[in-house]
């Protein structure tokens, strides 16, 4: 009888990987092996304050561990689906450690999840989110719903709160039960669900472009194009942000690739195509680089 | 602002320093106001003195020194300035960004504090140099609507004043609606 209460006694979010809505006694049951989530710890009192204390570059400039942060990600439903963009720059402080990062990760074909804040966080989490979907696919013969996956997520994310985990994600997916459904999870344990997200340092200048123009009932050229936008304003005036604009639509059969296009070229062809970017006086020769 | 509190939800934060010019601030309670008049009454008495009004950029250029004074200076003034104005002679509007840090710098858009986070990607993609006066009010309603919508601040209303060759007019400005984001 104990052993009976205390299983279901325990706050959902204490399970890791803890499922939505239906089914969710047998799958407490099933889920019983945990993959790789025994950690090490360091050997001092408190791994939190102390983690905080090696990484926060807002109160210590010369913090020994920099964590790879600043990006632009956005993803917003329309008619005809959703659309999920992101750059692809990571720094470490004023580093740029990469400007080839792919922060969509791909989770199955009707599913993807993006990337900002620490990168290792965003990269293990959203792997080992991809290994619970999958489980949840095998186990029930049949995929997993986005509101049970973002929880799954948030769930997770949450029995680590205040110890220093980092991330803003956003899923997106279509489901025959769902339709396209669209979350967004933070490591405060915040999990949303809505039409238009932007997250990470580039966030309010997306918001900028795409709020002034976004409308549920877009065709599908004319949402990829402004999502495109969104990235490429975010790029220009967010020193965080960069590299490339990585593309998705996520349509009733599963997502599309739209291409992983540099942004110099675009921002050339805006500016002297279209009249954009008036405030920016040098000239296309002038620069460095080959369009 | 002080404390939590609303004192004057009108307040007008600008000031004409001639016929051609206005000077719009923001920064530290007590010294916006007083290097805004200070600025004004110089800027008029060189006019007396000399029997010229001064061109916006010879305005900037005054104001930037006065700042860049003041910054090395024991109590130096923290404020934020944008300044608008039309040159009659040239016969072209100018604006000038100008920090507290004493930097100026001429733009066709500008904006201080966090409207800028929201509003220069808007200005990036709308603006053109040749729009007309109503495709310029169009841009800055979106401004204002996207500031309504995101900032989590509810800043109560805009005062919109406007510069050309007639010089400083108060630009009547509707609230316009409530907004939400999507």
């Amino acid at each position: 009888m104990n052993t009976l209460v205390a299983r279901y006694s325990q706050p959902a979010a204490h399970t890791h990987a803890y499922n939505a809505d239906e089914d969710s006694q047998q799958l407490i049951q099933d889920a019983a092996p945990q993959l790789s989530l025994n950690f090490a710890l360091p050997p001092i009192a408190s791994t939190a304050q102390w983690l905080r204390a090696m990484t926060d570059d807002h109160s210590n400039p010369n913090v020994p561990i920099k964590i790879a942060h600043g990006t632009t990600t956005l993803a917003f439903r329309f008619k005809g689906g959703i659309i999920v963009a992101t750059d692809s720059r990571a720094t470490a402080g004023n580093w740029i450690a990469s400007q080839t990062v792919k922060k969509v990760i791909e989770i199955n074909s009707a599913l993807l999840g993006t990337m900002a804040g620490g990168a290792a966080d965003c990269q293990y989490w959203l792997a080992y989110l991809g290994m619970q979907c999958r489980l949840h696919e095998l186990r029930h013969k049949r995929r997993i719903s986005v509101a049970a996956a973002s929880k799954i997520l948030a769930n997770l994310v949450y029995s680590y709160k205040g110890m220093g985990l980092s991330m803003g994600t956003m899923c997106a997916g279509v489901t025959p039960t769902e339709g396209p459904a669209l979350y967004y999870i933070d490591s405060d344990g915040t999990r949303l669900a809505g039409n238009l997200f932007c997250v990470g340092s580039g966030q309010t200048f997306a918001y900028g472009v795409l709020d002034a123009e976004y409308k549920y009932d877009m065709e599908e050229d004319e949402a990829l194009e402004l999502g495109r936008r969104s990235i490429l304003a975010a790029t220009h005036r967010d020193a965080y942000s960069g590299g490339f604009v990585n593309l998705y639509h996520v349509k009733e059969e599963g997502w599309v690739k739209h291409g992983f296009n540099d942004v110099n070229p675009q921002f050339w062809r805006y500016k002297l195509e279209k009249g954009e970017f008036s405030n920016v006086n040098a000239k296309l020769d002038e620069t460095s680089g080959k369009v | 602002m002080r404390g939590a509190s609303i004192l004057k939800a009108n307040d007008d934060k600008t000031r004409s320093l001639n016929k051609h010019t206005l000077m719009a601030f923001v920064g530290e309670a007590g010294d916006t106001v007083q290097f805004a008049d200070y600025a004004q009454a110089n800027i008029q008495l060189y006019s007396m003195r000399n029997n010229s009004e001064l061109s916006p950029y010879e305005v900037s250029s005054f104001i930037r020194s006065e700042l860049a004074k003041s910054l090395r200076s024991k109590n130096p003034y923290t404020v934020n300035l944008l300044l608008g104005g039309y040159d009659a002679i040239k016969q072209k509007p100018e604006l000038f960004w100008i920090d507290y840090l004493a930097s100026s710098a001429p733009v066709p858009y500008a904006a201080h504090g966090y409207a800028q986070y929201y509003c220069l990607s808007i200005l990036d993609k709308h603006h053109h140099p040749d729009i007309s006066f109503e495709q310029g009010m169009k841009l800055l309603r979106m401004c204002t609507d996207e500031l309504k919508r995101r900032l989590p601040i509810d800043f109560k209303g805009v005062l919109v004043k406007v510069v050309n060759k007639d010089g400083v007019t108060l630009q009547e400005y509707p609230e316009g609606e409530q907004m939400y984001a999507p």
